[in-house]
């Protein structure tokens, strides 16, 4: 792994040299990229909680099937682990077991998406629509781009898989395991909070 | 678990961690079956909370980062809600939608 997880604190001459680090510089920029996605995230979510309550005609929060999206929490936390565990292996240089675990990542990550589609699927038969009233409106959108955005991780897991597979896997250029591993843990923390002000206190 | 400030989390650190993130879930899902609105909405924000904050720490290393990271996360933590928060009162309270 080309950048050290323990980056020296900032003010040394260590720390000036460091700094021009092409690795630092990507993370950082991809640190920059998630805090504007947390506004981008919280935007739709503060959207969701003023329609929240805005049902019209058709159906609201009790169409949720809670049981069934707990599992869908469940199996994405649990991406976030074997995410965790590619990026361990790689700073090992354990490049055989970063392609076991980033594969099982990109398949938990696409039983999620999964499970999405298969929700809304559902949720189309009982009425719900995006056009069906404000509420529907918002929350197709806030939880479709957060499935977008799943669906990207699986991209970005996928090709560093291929990569790896095929041998020109780089780790000290482009989008190494950590960078990708910062962007599947922010999509899961960001359905940490979409769970439980979208669904669970909706209930 | 690895408690020095940059030391590296071991595997078995990860599966803890991992453990206690779906038994918080377990309890998120039993706690807003609660009948009891007063205690709910504070343990389910309380719970994700330690979700987030378990996560970040420890996934995505937060905790071993440079000072650098964590002040730039920090800001971020403080200043988003306190602009959701404004956007949530002006259109909720003050126009009504």
């Amino acid at each position: 792994m080309s950048t050290d997880l323990a980056t020296p604190e900032v003010g040394g001459p260590e720390a000036e040299e460091h700094h021009h680090d092409p690795a630092v510089m990507r993370k950082t920029a991809m640190w920059v990229f998630l805090g504007s996605e947390v506004l981008f995230f919280g935007s739709l979510i503060t959207t969701f909680l003023l329609y929240s309550n805005d049902v019209g005609d058709g159906p609201g929060s009790e169409i949720f099937d809670i049981p069934f999206t707990s599992v869908s929490s469940f199996i994405l936390l649990m991406s976030s682990l074997t995410m965790v565990l590619a990026h361990h292996s790689a700073m090992r240089q354990d490049w055989r077991q970063m392609r076991v675990w980033l594969l099982a990542t990109a398949l938990l990550g696409s039983v999620f998406i999964a499970g999405q589609v298969y929700e809304f699927t559902e949720f189309v038969h009982e009425g719900l629509t995006v056009s069906t009233s404000p509420f529907g409106s918002a929350f197709f959108v806030l939880t479709g781009f957060h499935g977008a955005h799943v669906a990207v991780g699986v991209l970005m897991l996928l090709a560093t898989y291929f990569m790896s597979a095929a041998g020109r896997f780089r780790p000290d250029r482009g989008m190494n395991v950590e960078i990708v591993g910062l962007y599947w843990h922010f999509v899961d923390i960001v359905w940490i909070v979409i769970f439980t002000i979208v669904y669970l206190l909706q209930v | 678990m690895a408690q020095s400030a940059h030391a590296h989390p071991t595997p078995r650190d990860y599966w803890m961690i991992a453990i206690i993130l779906a038994v918080i879930t377990a309890a998120e899902v039993a706690v807003a079956y609660l009948d009891a609105d007063a205690i709910v909405v504070p343990s389910l924000i309380v719970l994700a909370a330690a979700k987030f904050f378990l996560v970040v720490a420890w996934f995505m290393h937060l905790k071993f980062e440079s000072k650098t990271y964590r002040r730039l996360f920090y800001l971020g933590l403080v200043s988003a809600p306190i602009l959701f928060g404004a956007v949530l009162l002006t259109f909720g309270v003050l126009i009504g939608s």
